[in-house]
């Protein structure tokens, strides 16, 4: 959670009243999407998340950067460095600053090129999830009556499977890869942003400019997504943001139970499964890919928060979880 | 109020029916060689013939819908069919076992596991919670909420981790601590012990898996209480108790709390709901033979009358839960009816 943005400073950037006797002496209207961004930017704990979050990108996208730096991959098995002669994987040392892996890999490499699948799969899964989950939402609310009961009715019984159990099924039944996590992930991701969508559509659709919009003559799919949907901005950011962490996790716990990303593609889940027999001689091993899960989800879950308080200072934080 | 618990339970019905389809399209209609499941390799087309007639692979869809649903031809000994007392799916492709004996045995495992940890996750973090919203902007309270945070974010698979590791580990096997003897170290990494056999070995057994699981729940649930407190604290009625010159403590505990508490019931309804079909993660850590872990040993076999069984189970304890918050909350609040 962050810490509130206190306006003892210049009460004018948040509420939105231009200060008229300001030191520029200047008068100038902001849009909400600005005054949101001044809120932000003065909101520390949630800047130093977007800048973590920022720098575990641009460590995904220059991965290979890295391997040239290190002078090794993420699948080189350095066998006669990495293991003792019992096959014991030895800790942090100059040539890995991080240790090696039970069969003698880099963990440090490898958990860069881990960010990828975790960061990839994580935005894919919500992009999808949010373009579902916007829709169906989008529809309910709109037309209401019985469009709304069968859409609201689908919710429930997407809602009614154990999120895990049944993606553990589902990649059983078909072979586990990346592209399969992405999919059962989406499908059990998108209830939560429809019912957020619609709700606030139920109460748009009654408003003027709905109204104004039907008497000029739009029709009802242009109403939704050019008049109804640039309101929804501010809560659909917030939630894509939370929803971001959760399918990180989501993936993680797949890879830990050998049903995410194929190995020997590095993933932290699937590092932390394979550490799991080996975590009392050779510590190194869980701890990294564990903290490089914990940090990454707990930057998006802080960004989450602090946009929710920039975007609707009023906003209940009973929502949040 | 029964025509209310009436409509509930028929949607309960309802919910359950529509499970029913979608588990069994997915399980029965996907692209999918059931036969690889039962006879892994070097199976000739004479082979293949037999299995399919035995396990009435060819029947046509709607008949296997119904005898998956109401009543089933007996295979290896075992009726199918969820009209049958108990209900039952089957047997297992690999073992042959009936899959409701084995859920049976297992039900207990992962109901102390959600209970348990439940205990201790509502004793962590609604007193948390409660004492962050009482202070709210203190110290305590940004502390409180920081460590709510970190412990939301945090993956159960990593925290069990940690746990092993430090308290495992480093405190029962480096300093050797034990109660009475080696045989019972303080911090016990496996194994599950029915209550019926020994309640303190069960509960000792317990210990890391449940507070694996409580830790990260506690965070949700001091964050929530937190909130709900510190709305309910700015409510109309609050003032008037504290007008009416009420001690803070009888209106924070006697007036606040009731109200504040309703949606975490409902979290904590939702939340053991979905940790009775399996804690899948903290049982594979801790080697207990709860749901989830027999879900995770059917997918290797890919024994569909397992992985069938589990999750219809765990769907029904989802709904079963929904249920039973909706009516509880039809007792506490007669205006939820009108809905």
């Amino acid at each position: 959670m962050s810490t509130p943005v206190t306006d003892n400073a210049n009460p004018a950037d948040a509420t939105g009243v231009p200060s008229g006797g300001g030191a520029t002496g200047k008068i100038e209207g902001r849009t909400p999407l600005q005054l949101a961004w001044i809120r932000l930017k003065r909101d520390r704990v949630a800047m130093a998340a977007a800048i973590t979050i920022l720098i575990l990108v641009l460590v995904a996208i220059f991965a290979p950067v890295f391997e040239k730096l290190i002078g090794h991959g993420p699948y080189f098995q350095d066998r006669t460095n990495g293991l003792s002669a019992g096959g014991i994987p030895q800790g942090p040392s100059k040539d890995a600053l991080l240790g090696y892996d039970a069969i003698g890999r880099d963990v440090l490499i490898r958990i860069i090129f881990g960010a990828r699948i975790s960061l990839f799969i994580g935005i894919v899964s919500t992009s999808i999830a949010l373009l579902i989950g916007v829709t169906i939402g989008m529809f309910a609310g709109y037309f209401g009556g019985k469009v709304d009961t069968v859409l609201s009715g689908v919710m429930d019984v997407v809602l009614s499977f154990p999120f895990l159990l049944t993606a553990l099924v589902l990649v059983a039944l078909f072979e586990p890869s990346a592209y399969i996590s992405i999919i059962i992930i989406a499908i059990f991701g998108w209830t939560y942003i429809a019912r957020i969508v619609r709700g606030q559509v139920l109460s748009l659709r009654e408003k003027e400019f709905v109204e104004a919009a039907r008497s000029l003559g739009a029709s009802d799919l242009r109403i939704m997504f050019s008049d109804i949907l640039p309101n929804l901005v501010a809560p659909i950011i917030v939630y894509a943001t939370l929803l971001i962490p959760s399918n990180i996790l989501a993936e993680a716990s797949l890879s830990f139970l050998g049903l995410g990303v194929k190995p020997p593609t590095p993933s932290w889940g699937g590092m932390l499964q394979e550490s799991f027999e080996l975590y009392t001689v050779a510590w190194w091993f869980f701890i990294f890919p564990g903290l490089a899960l914990l940090t990454t989800v707990l930057a998006f879950n802080l960004l989450g928060d602090g946009l929710r308080d920039a975007l609707d200072p009023r906003a209940n934080q009973t929502l949040s979880k | 109020m029964g025509a209310y618990i009436i409509r509930r339970l028929l949607k309960m019905v309802l919910v359950l029916w529509l499970i029913s389809i979608v588990v069994f399209l997915l399980f029965y209609a996907l692209p999918n060689d059931p036969v690889r499941g039962i006879v892994e390799r070097g199976c000739d087309p004479a082979c293949r013939e037999s299995v399919i007639a035995k396990y009435h692979f060819d029947d046509p869809m709607w008949v296997r819908y119904w005898h998956f649903i109401y009543r089933g031809p007996s295979i290896d000994g075992v009726e199918s069919g969820l009209f049958h007392w108990p209900p039952s799916f089957g047997a297992s492709y690999q073992t042959k076992q009936p899959v409701m004996e084995d859920l049976l045995t297992r039900i207990p495992v992962t109901f102390s596991l959600a209970a348990g940890a439940a205990v201790i996750w509502l004793l962590m973090g609604v007193p948390i919670g409660m004492n962050a919203a009482t202070h709210p902007r203190s110290i305590r309270d940004r502390v409180f909420t920081g460590m709510a945070l970190v412990g939301l974010s945090m993956p159960t698979f990593f925290l069990g981790l940690l746990l092993l590791y430090f308290l495992y580990y480093h405190v029962t096997v480096t300093l050797g601590l034990h109660f009475g003897g080696p045989q019972n170290p303080i911090f016990k990494p496996f194994g599950y012990v029915p209550f019926k056999d020994n309640p303190l070995q069960w509960a000792h057994h317990m210990i890391l898996p449940w507070f694996t699981l409580a830790i990260v729940h506690a965070a949700v649930y001091s964050r929530m209480t937190r909130g709900s407190m510190l709305e309910v604290l700015g409510e109309d009625y609050i003032r008037t108790a504290r007008a009416k010159g009420l001690s803070e403590r009888r209106v924070v505990y006697r007036h606040g709390l009731r109200s504040a508490l309703t949606p975490v019931v409902t979290l904590l309804g939702l939340d053991l709901g979905t940790l009775l079909g399996g804690a899948i993660i903290t049982e594979r850590l801790f080697g207990l033979p709860g749901i989830g872990a027999f879900a995770v040993e059917a997918v290797r076999d890919r024994d569909l009358p397992v992985l069938l069984g589990t999750v219809v189970t765990a769907s029904f304890f989802i709904v079963f839960a929904n249920l039973l918050i909706d009516i509880l909350y039809g007792v506490l609040d007669t205006r939820v009816r009108l809905t």
